[in-house]
């Protein structure tokens, strides 16, 4: 008889894996092709839009990709209004609750406690279910989608805007969209990816957004409060599911390794571009 | 008495027998009267009104026939000629000496007589336009006889054929024939009207020592304008080593060139057909094909034509010939150029290696350009000037470091290919640009590829092109400036000049735009446009397009493509219902310049602080975390390790929830 494997926490739901996954492969088409006509000075950019068919299909890659993270972000708003009415009940328990993505009280003290931990002044703040740098990741995806998302509608139809913009609102619109991407790329290869997979104790990568499950001791040991909370309320054994199969965890890595090698290339690429041929 | 009584009966007889005209067209005004002769019935039908304009309008039948004075009505049928010559002895003199006059003296039936040039009762004077031998009718008149198939080309020993074809092309049968120049030598001015005779007779007119006195008649002075040919002091020193009118002039044939000399020719083949002859000067083969000679361009020009100075009178006519062959006393105007030009110019500095005519042209074999076996044919002319001008050859070791390679580049071009692959022969060659004959450096004023004549160069083929050019601020005559203005080939190249519609130029021509216009160019490549164009696609907006090519002007111009008016619809090229606002976008903008583009400015930076703020705090709070993060990563290695013994006894207590929250 087959020992049965050790039950393992469920952390995210299977909707917000799939937006994760196309949040991954949207934002990685955008930040290819968008650099490649950033960067065009440099000969990678050069390669790259050659690689990817040309400069318009590298713009209609970047449109459709564009489309695509529109429609995550749409459809996460519909799954917060889902699970406001589902899990929730309230507006009042989905944003002052303790599972909140909103920035709280908590957040504050966990940070100034992070501070004090980082220089070893303290113990390890006891984490909840968000912690405030993931937070910070979540809400930067919002400002992001905004910013980049207006600019870019506004050089995709200049002819519409400029019925009531004026023509230099398209060079203003130019610069804030390739910088906030310039940004939103650099933030997310090398702050978003320390933070979640390349911290030591991650390395190389935390698959938990894929597959949407922690080994229990590890949850226990990372989100101390939440566990407390789930404990101390009984849910704890709701949310305990069987780990996947290795052929699973295969083939997430390898989505995983793919997408963390292209990441970390843009970024060498744009630190190429800035230092050595910047123009 | 016996005078008198002859004087009487004189009297009588005038008076009795005066024969009217009348008498005699009461009878011959008849139309149907009709005379026999050896059997053969005609008409004797006599027209008054064309007797009354004739030349001899004042004179009586009986003048011309004279056997009818006196004569009895009906007269005999069988009547002598009339006697022309009775009044027109000294034609009818010069007429029996002549070949026509002996002939007929001999009873020959194709022998004319008077009336057969001049008619019979309806004879006009010459410079009548209906006469038949009037000017212009003199060429049929004599063709009636001469012209081809006819008896007396048949029949009779003429050494000459397609006289009367021959002469209607020539210069004289053109001028009189097709412009009407009456004074224009007809065969009579040549032959003489009355007395013709064969060139073998010394008396003739065009007997050889004849000729130039019948062809001074109307040429004269002609030896003047022959200096070229032959040298003015043999006119008057030496005219019996002169050639003949006809030695060059064919007779028949004359016109503005040159002819065979005839047996000139042989008698220089006498030996240099021979085909190991050799020079005893410096051992080089002096045969010369005669085949090929014949073949040639000069095939009608005469051996002694161009190595001018033999002289007949000498045992070996070609030992007086010291100088080489002048080709520009010929082609005098090419020779001028020539002289102009670099090659004439190394030339007449007895450069070893400058070309000379022959060098392009061959010697005596030489083809025009239009025959494809020809060194000057189209397509053969890269070949010819890379002779000299590839790389390591006498040209291009002359000139350094500019004549890289030009032959190789050139078959590569636009031009090139369109020449070779193509076989498009009106595609521009070397000599199109450079000029023929006088090809000189891009530095001398007087090259065609000078800075100054290069689009005038450029215009012959590209017509339309060189006006707009003109009206266009990269014009000198438009923009006075001390700084260099761009010519064709600063933007097209020369020899590499490739298809416009291509992507290397259209991408490398903004290239040619930033040498001169330096921040613009820069600040075009920070824009879409520009980064589009870095990647290398054209498809999008470059220099030219919004600026114009050849019609380049300022946007403050109203007809410049960027003026005010204009601007919208040029990004309509591209922008399909751009309007005035969208032609605000800033093409050139920088972000570097607070002055220009304040917003620009201050967005990229502030957007740049933004950035950098957010890297600096969120990096600080990662590179604080590492210590920390090491030491958490030896503690969940401990719990892993503590769960890998625990598992073993430790039951599973925990339900299975697989649904869970999901």
């Amino acid at each position: 008889m087959t020992k049965k494997p050790k039950l393992q926490f469920q952390r995210f739901t299977r909707l917000q894996r799939l937006l994760h996954i196309l949040m991954i492969v949207s934002f990685i088409s955008l930040a290819l092709t968008g650099m490649s006509l950033k960067f065009a000075y440099t000969s990678w950019a050069y390669f790259l839009s050659h690689l990817l068919g040309g400069f318009e299909t590298a713009g209609n890659i970047h449109r459709f990709a564009a489309i695509i993270m529109i429609i995550v972000f749409i459809t996460h708003i519909f799954d917060i209004i889902r699970m406001k009415r589902k899990i929730f009940h309230s507006w009042k328990s989905l944003i002052l609750g303790p599972d909140s993505m909103l920035f709280n009280r908590k957040d504050w003290d966990d940070f100034k406690a992070s501070m004090k931990w980082f220089a070893f002044r303290g113990e390890r703040p006891l984490y909840g279910r968000w912690t405030y740098w993931e937070k910070f990741d979540y809400f930067a995806v919002f400002w992001g989608i905004f910013v980049i998302g207006s600019t870019g509608a506004t050089l995709w139809f200049p002819v519409f805007f400029t019925q009531f913009l004026p023509g230099w609102a398209l060079n203003v619109a130019t610069i804030i969209h390739s910088d906030e991407a310039l940004l939103a790329t650099g933030f997310i290869f090398t702050v978003h990816f320390f933070n979640t997979h390349l911290r030591p104790e991650k390395f190389p990568m935390d698959i938990v957004i894929f597959t949407g499950r922690i080994p229990l001791e590890e949850f226990k040991l990372d989100r101390p409060a939440e566990y407390k909370e789930l404990v101390e309320k009984g849910e704890l054994e709701n949310y305990l599911v069987e780990p996947y199969q290795p052929i699973v965890i295969r083939t997430i890595k390898i989505f995983g390794w793919t997408a963390l090698s292209l990441g970390l290339f843009i970024v060498i690429w744009i630190i190429y571009a800035m230092i050595f041929a910047y123009r | 008495m016996k005078r008198l009584i002859l004087l009487v009966i004189l009297f009588l007889r005038f008076y009795t027998f005066a024969q009217e005209n009348g008498d005699c067209l009461s009878c011959h005004d008849d139309k149907t009267a009709k005379g026999s002769r050896n059997g053969k019935s005609f008409s004797v039908y006599v027209d008054e009104k064309k007797l009354k304009g004739s030349v001899h309008i004042k004179n009586k039948c009986i003048d011309c026939h004279v056997d009818l004075k006196g004569a009895d009505f009906p007269h005999e049928e069988k009547l002598k000629r009339a006697q022309c010559g009775a009044c027109h002895d000294e034609a009818q003199k010069l007429y029996s000496e002549g070949l026509h006059g002996k002939a007929k003296a001999k009873g020959d039936p194709l022998a004319p007589g008077c009336v057969d040039c001049h008619g019979n009762h309806d004879i006009l004077k010459k410079k009548d336009p209906r006469s038949m031998t009037f000017a212009l009718k003199v060429p049929f008149l004599c063709g009636k006889c001469h012209r081809e198939g006819s008896p007396v080309q048949l029949q009779r020993d003429i050494p000459q054929d397609h006289i009367i074809e021959n002469y209607s092309e020539s210069i004289h049968g053109e001028g009189l024939l097709k412009k009407g120049l009456t004074v224009s030598a007809t065969c009579a001015s040549c032959h003489t009207p009355h007395r013709i005779l064969p060139h073998t007779d010394p008396r003739s007119s065009i007997a050889r020592k004849n000729i130039a006195a019948t062809c001074t008649q109307c040429h004269m002075g002609i030896e003047n304008v022959h200096r070229k040919i032959i040298k003015g002091e043999l006119w008057e020193k030496e005219a019996h080593v002169l050639p003949a009118c006809v030695d060059c002039h064919q007779p028949h044939k004359a016109r503005k060139v040159f002819y065979d000399q005839g047996m000139a020719d042989s008698d220089c083949m006498k030996c240099h057909a021979n085909q190991g002859l050799k020079s005893s000067k410096d051992g080089h083969s002096m045969f010369v094909d005669i085949a090929e000679a014949k073949d040639s361009r000069h095939n009608k020009v005469a051996c002694s034509q161009c190595h001018s100075t033999v002289n007949p009178s000498k045992l070996r006519p070609c030992e007086s010939i010291t100088k080489k062959v002048e080709c520009a006393s010929c082609h005098a105007a090419v020779g001028e150029e020539y002289k102009l030009s670099t090659h004439g110019k190394l030339f007449a500095k007895n450069d070893e290696n400058a070309p000379i005519c022959s060098e392009c042209h061959g010697t005596h074999h030489i083809l025009g350009r239009r025959d494809s076996r020809s060194p000057i044919f189209a397509t053969n002319i890269p070949k010819l000037c890379a002779q000299c001008h590839r790389p390591g050859q006498v040209a291009a070791q002359r000139i350094k470091n500019k004549a890289d390679n030009i032959i190789e580049e050139y078959r590569e071009s636009v031009h090139g290919k369109g020449l070779l692959k193509s076989g498009l022969t009106v595609t521009a060659k070397c000599t199109d640009c450079h000029t023929a004959h006088r090809e000189l450096p891009s530095s001398d004023a007087l090259s065609s590829i000078n800075p100054k004549n290069i689009a005038a160069t450029c215009g012959n083929c590209h017509s339309g092109i060189e006006e707009k050019f003109a009206k266009s601020i990269h014009s000198p005559d438009i923009t006075k400036t001390d700084k260099k203005l761009p010519k064709c080939n600063d933007c097209h190249s020369s020899h590499t000049i490739t298809r416009t519609d291509g992507d290397n130029f259209k991408l490398g021509v903004m290239t040619m735009c930033g040498k001169c216009h330096e921040e613009i160019a820069k600040t075009y490549f920070e824009t879409y446009h520009g980064k589009v164009s870095q990647l290398g696609y054209s498809k999008t907006a470059k220099c030219y397009d919004c600026h114009g090519s050849h019609d380049i002007l300022p946007p403050t111009n109203p007809a410049s493509h960027l003026s005010r008016q204009n601007v919208a619809q040029t990004c309509q090229k591209c922008h399909p219902g751009a309007t005035r606002r969208f032609a605000g976008y800033l093409t050139h903008a920088t972000h570097h310049d607070p002055q220009r583009y304040p917003w620009l400015f201050w967005v990229f930076w502030g957007m740049t602080g933004l950035l950098v703020s957010t890297f600096i705090i969120a990096g600080a709070h990662t590179l604080l975390w590492l210590p920390r993060s090491f030491q958490w990563k030896k503690k969940l290695k401990e719990l892993e390790e503590k769960e890998k013994l625990d598992s073993a006894e430790e039951p599973d207590t925990i339900k299975q929830n697989e649904q869970g929250k999901e």
